[in-house]
């Protein structure tokens, strides 16, 4: 199969946060195929490689099929958390972003896994894409 | 009673004060809730109430309360619910019964939970077996008992019923499971128990206090598809619809910006979790592997099949103990080659403070805009018209930080051209309060209820 390398945003969304000195940053892919794609290519140890050099003690990956989400917990990822990191981002919070910008190896006619586009419109006429 | 209507109106302490208002002005609820207490809220909070008896709990909630009077005047079926007692729910409820006779609401009595804090037996759960041990590495409490300044139980669902059952208006809790918020009303309308057959409605009541605890990061904040047309700046704040069987829609009041759709919900369900197959609260451990999300309409999003799978017979206990002094300082560095002079300026003013006698149990120098906020993992390209030198320290002796957050100043004139943005001053000292999860056994702990 000719792959091509994109971005994880190309195929996914998400979010982070934390837990005291670990943190989590769920992936959600945008589609089934997506996700199916993830599921195989996007293992614990891809992203703990990506993340190495934050010292994580320890990636675990879990799945919330229901959402196409693989969510990352990051051990001691944060260089002692909310109170006692010395860094800007003590909490996480920028994990989700980061990872998203990995490149990634995907099937070079990846169409099924991009973001839907069809769109609800409320009254007021904000989007809100489906 | 077909269904309960509860909204979230504050995240945390800190959040937009004028949300609280909004959201029970327009979202037509039955419950405001409003949570107010982060992991390490609680130990600031005892460092106040150590210097003073009366204080301890989150005054904001108390501006909002006083705010909140003539709505609770207009809606006689409108009630709150709240964590913002802290380490003093008491002293909370008596200021908040107060504001509520000043409003004319005279007759609407306040709910007070308490017993999360176990600071006061402290010592005889140490002595008794119960080791209060870390919850990741294992360690015994008792290796820093001397410098705990707090450990709370989060308490679960179960006094906030008592307390609606009893009819109060507002109920004000301490440290109580931030989903818990959401599942004692709905518990206390529909009349449910917490018993093997009321799990998995538990369960799906806990999907929907995760989903709104958090305020707008369910309504469109931290969305990653957020843009131009979110409306973020007039972001409504979440409402939770609920059935009796613990279904609900998921929305926000109309008219507001923001938005309500599966990728809002979906990034806010995995927020903070770990397990999403066990998501431990003190109510049930609630299986988030199981929910369905549907988008319904605009800006609404059904959420069903939420499960249950148990429930623990711990409590998790969150602790906190003094752990030194920090300070961080930021200069703005701007020009060519900006992120290397930057780095190279927080090496020199950290060489001043050595040559000074003044070196530091850690440190960290950042060059944000550099890339340097999540170091190592993604740099920026090329070479950036400026950056922001951020230095930080940790240190046992307060002396040690008070004079590193002097070393800033004196870049300015004997630094590299082009430093500036010296403009705040000295950054303050801070205490650290190191966090300290374990779990205690429930038969130990006492949840209270009072009525004021």
């Amino acid at each position: 199969m000719t792959t091509i390398r994109v971005p994880l945003s190309t195929v996914a969304h998400g979010r982070s946060g934390d837990k005291g000195n670990h943190a989590n940053v769920a992936v959600i892919a945008y589609t089934d195929t997506g996700f199916a794609w993830l599921r195989t290519h996007l293992t614990r140890e891809v992203v703990a490689a990506y993340f190495a050099p934050l010292g994580s003690s320890r990636v675990e990956r879990y799945e919330a099929a229901n959402v196409r989400g693989l969510n990352f917990v990051l051990d001691d990822v944060l260089a002692g958390g909310a109170s006692r990191s010395l860094r800007s981002d003590t909490q996480g919070k920028s994990l989700a972003v980061t990872l998203l910008q990995m490149l990634i190896d995907v099937p070079a006619e990846h169409g099924e896994m991009l973001r839907p586009r069809q769109t609800l419109r409320t009254p007021e006429g904000t989007g809100n894409p489906a | 009673m077909n269904r309960v209507r509860i909204g979230n109106g504050c995240g945390f302490w800190g959040d937009n004060l004028d949300a609280p208002v909004r959201l029970a002005t327009a979202g037509r609820l039955d419950y405001l809730t409003l949570e107010y207490l982060a992991e390490l809220t609680m130990s600031i909070l005892a460092v106040q109430k150590q210097k003073d008896p009366t204080a301890g709990y989150a005054a904001d909630f108390l501006d909002v309360l006083d705010r909140l009077g003539p709505i609770l005047a207009e809606q006689p079926g409108l009630r709150i619910i709240t964590n913002a007692g802290g380490m003093n729910p008491r002293g909370c409820g008596e200021k908040a019964r107060e504001i509520l006779s000043r409003a004319g609401l005279s007759a609407c009595q306040v709910g007070v939970v308490s017993g999360d804090d176990l600071m006061p037996q402290l010592d005889q759960l140490l002595g008794s077996g119960h080791g209060l041990n870390h919850l990741d590495t294992g360690v015994p409490l008792a290796s820093v008992r001397d410098r705990v300044v707090s450990a709370n139980a989060y308490l679960g669902a179960r006094p906030i019923v008592e307390a609606l059952d009893s009819g109060v208006r507002v109920v004000i809790t301490g440290r109580v499971a931030d989903a818990s918020l959401t599942v004692g009303p709905t518990a206390h309308a529909f009349g449910w128990g917490f018993g093997e057959a009321d799990l998995d409605r538990l369960g799906a009541a806990t999907v929907a206090g995760h989903l709104i605890e958090c305020g707008a990061q369910a309504t469109g904040g931290l969305w990653m598809n957020a843009d131009d047309q979110t409306g973020l700046a007039e972001v409504g704040y979440p409402i939770a619809d609920i059935a009796s069987d613990g279904s609900f829609t998921l929305t926000k009041p109309a008219g507001t910006g923001g938005a309500v759709n599966v990728e809002t919900v979906s990034e806010q369900l995995l927020y903070e979790v770990a397990d999403p197959a066990r998501y431990i609260t003190p109510d049930v451990v609630a299986d988030f592997t199981t929910v369905r999300l549907t988008e319904t309409g605009p800006d609404v999003v059904s959420v069903t099949g939420g499960t249950g799978r148990g429930v623990t017979d711990t409590y998790k206990v969150s602790i906190a103990y003094r752990d030194g002094y920090t300070a961080a300082g930021t200069l703005l560095i701007v020009g060519p080659h900006a992120a290397e002079k930057a780095r190279r300026s927080g090496a020199i003013l950290l060489d001043r403070l050595q040559h000074a006698g003044w070196t530091f149990a850690a440190s960290y120098i950042e060059a944000l805009g550099a890339g340097d906020s999540v170091p190592g993992v993604v740099r920026s390209n090329g070479d950036p018209a400026e950056v922001v030198l951020r230095v930080a320290v940790r240190d046992p002796r307060k002396a040690a930080v008070e004079r590193f957050t002097k070393e800033f100043a004196p870049l300015v004139t004997s630094g590299f051209p082009g430093t500036t943005g010296y403009t705040t001053g000295r950054p303050p000292v801070r205490e650290v309060f190191a966090y300290w999860p374990a779990l205690i056994a429930k038969t130990v702990v006492r949840p209270q209820v009072e009525i004021l």
